[in-house]
């Protein structure tokens, strides 16, 4: 069973288990246009919620994603690499950036859920 | 991702068009102006491919005139070293507006019109963020001698460009047939009065139309009815003039750089190089004759991670050598590309460099320009 909350920064992150994977939204990749790179952390680098750890590269311009929870990075999606356009295409199945064991699953309380995003993006 | 405020912004003719046609404003120059219709990438590739219609009226569009041609292209000569003299009526120039020391004010196209009655006038288009500051320079040091009247809220300004421009604006005049690439003349396209010149900076053969501000929304709309052309933005604009190798004011040079090493020799007209006569003309002879300390080269890189503006370039040590004023990923080109400051020395094609983002090194290689065959069509 999985369940996905927003940031205010328009990153989502679908938590299963003690595991997060996280991406940027629909609305997000609609905002930013054709993504052409996108800069993903190491597998192992640890990160507090807040910091930067990804950034997301389109014709225009280098948007940075900030870890929504504190945690460790367990995996990266290597497909980007080649299909930063999967970001566009399909951001929430195939274009996720990475996946993080989360220290502390209380930071999660502190995210939006669905509704709430959606009201923030209205 | 915040949505840029433009509400203090000025506004081209063109603003509910490009609204209407899902543009998204931002502000640039002052300008509300759009960044993107559909998207960035395809904008880039129509203009490659097909043709696209940028609104470029912005720009700031001035008329000088004096008693007759020589009269006015010698004023102008004071300020700005192309030949303008022998400008042949119906010809157009890039050339640059100078400082005493050399740097450069901006970067602009003169025009001498071939119409009856117009010996004398000159035409100017100068960069938006640059207009009025290069109209107080050419008052100040022309005002006696010239008249100079500005368009800044009367003209506007669109460009067709792509290898369908042609094409289509054959639909409405023979002057497709009759131009070559910097050339310019009057036409009447479905009863508007346009000037239509044979230029742009995409590296693609176009047009640019300057139009009378209450014709410009039935113009764009006009050539935006025909299939092969679809709306392009600021965006689109800035990769391919990059690709096309073409310099943007306030990046790749600004008032404290020369135009030996931005590499715009080519602005300078061949005898004015020997003869002066313009801002900072000894310090250009000089760096013409002893060479530059450093260079603008083009960057091909690596992998595709864009290198933008800022990124240092360093030595095989680390050590820097340059900095990149202008930089994207270039959606033809299929390859981060950049401008680049370095040391003379190391601006030979050819040249490995490395630049440094977010502290990662990117590989690339000095590239020639353009990175993309410019397309325009000498008839």
């Amino acid at each position: 069973m999985s369940d996905t909350k927003y940031t205010e920064d328009h990153e989502y992150i679908r938590v299963e288990g003690n595991q997060g994977t996280v991406g940027i939204t629909d609305y997000a990749q609609g905002q930013l246009g054709d993504v052409v790179f996108v800069d993903v952390p190491e597998v192992g680098a640890k990160f507090s919620k807040g910091d930067e750890v990804a950034v997301v590269e389109s014709v225009k311009a280098a948007s940075e994603i900030y870890a929504p929870v504190s945690g460790t990075i367990v995996a990266v999606n290597e497909t980007l690499a080649d299909e930063p356009g999967l970001v566009n295409s399909d951001p929430v199945v195939n274009g996720w950036f990475f996946k993080i064991e989360i220290d502390d699953a209380g930071e999660l309380e502190g995210l939006l859920d669905e509704n709430a995003y959606k009201a923030h993006i209205d | 991702m915040a949505g840029a405020e433009t509400s203090n912004l000025l506004q081209t003719p063109l603003n509910d068009t490009h609204i209407a046609w899902g543009g998204r404003m931002v502000g640039f120059a002052g300008y509300a102006m759009p960044v993107q219709y559909k998207g960035i990438v395809d904008e880039h590739n129509h203009t490659r491919n097909e043709a696209s219609l940028f609104d470029v009226s912005h720009m700031g569009q001035v008329a000088v005139k004096g008693a007759d041609h020589e009269t006015a292209a010698r004023a102008l000569e004071s300020l700005m070293p192309g030949d303008l003299v022998g400008l042949k009526p119906g010809e157009m120039r890039y050339t640059l507006l100078l400082n005493d020391n050399g740097g450069i004010e901006d970067d602009l196209i003169v025009t001498r019109p071939a119409e009856a009655g117009t010996d004398g006038t000159l035409l100017i288009v100068f960069n938006a963020g640059r207009k009025d500051h290069d109209v107080a320079i050419l008052k100040a040091a022309l005002g006696d001698k010239l008249d100079i009247d500005t368009f800044f809220d009367s003209k506007a300004l669109l460009a067709l460009q792509g290898p369908k421009a042609a094409d289509v604006l054959s639909r409405y005049c023979d002057l497709p047939q009759k131009l070559s690439f910097m050339n310019a003349a009057a036409a009447t396209i479905e009863g508007i009065d346009v000037y239509v010149s044979r230029a742009g900076y995409t590296g693609e053969d176009g047009f640019e139309l300057s139009v009378a501000n209450e014709d410009a929304v039935k113009l764009a709309e006009l050539l935006v009815s025909n299939d092969e052309v679809e709306p392009a933005g600021l965006g689109a604009r800035d990769s391919l003039r990059l690709e096309a190798g073409l310099c943007l004011y306030g990046h790749d040079m600004d008032d404290q750089r020369d135009p030996i090493s931005a590499g715009l020799i080519f602005a300078i007209g061949k005898g004015r190089r020997v003869e002066g006569g313009f801002p900072g003309a000894s310090k250009v002879q000089k760096l013409i004759a002893d060479g530059v300390a450093e260079k603008r080269v083009g960057i091909l890189f690596e992998g595709r991670m864009p290198v933008r503006e800022g990124a240092d370039i360093v030595d095989e040590s680390g050590n820097p050598i340059g900095k990149v004023t202008s930089g994207t990923f270039g959606p033809t080109i299929g390859s981060p590309v950049a401008f680049a400051y370095v040391q003379a020395e190391k601006a030979k094609i050819g040249t490995e460099l490395t630049a440094i983002v977010r502290g990662k090194p990117a590989k690339g290689t000095v590239t020639k320009l353009p990175f993309t065959p410019a397309n325009y069509v000498r008839l």
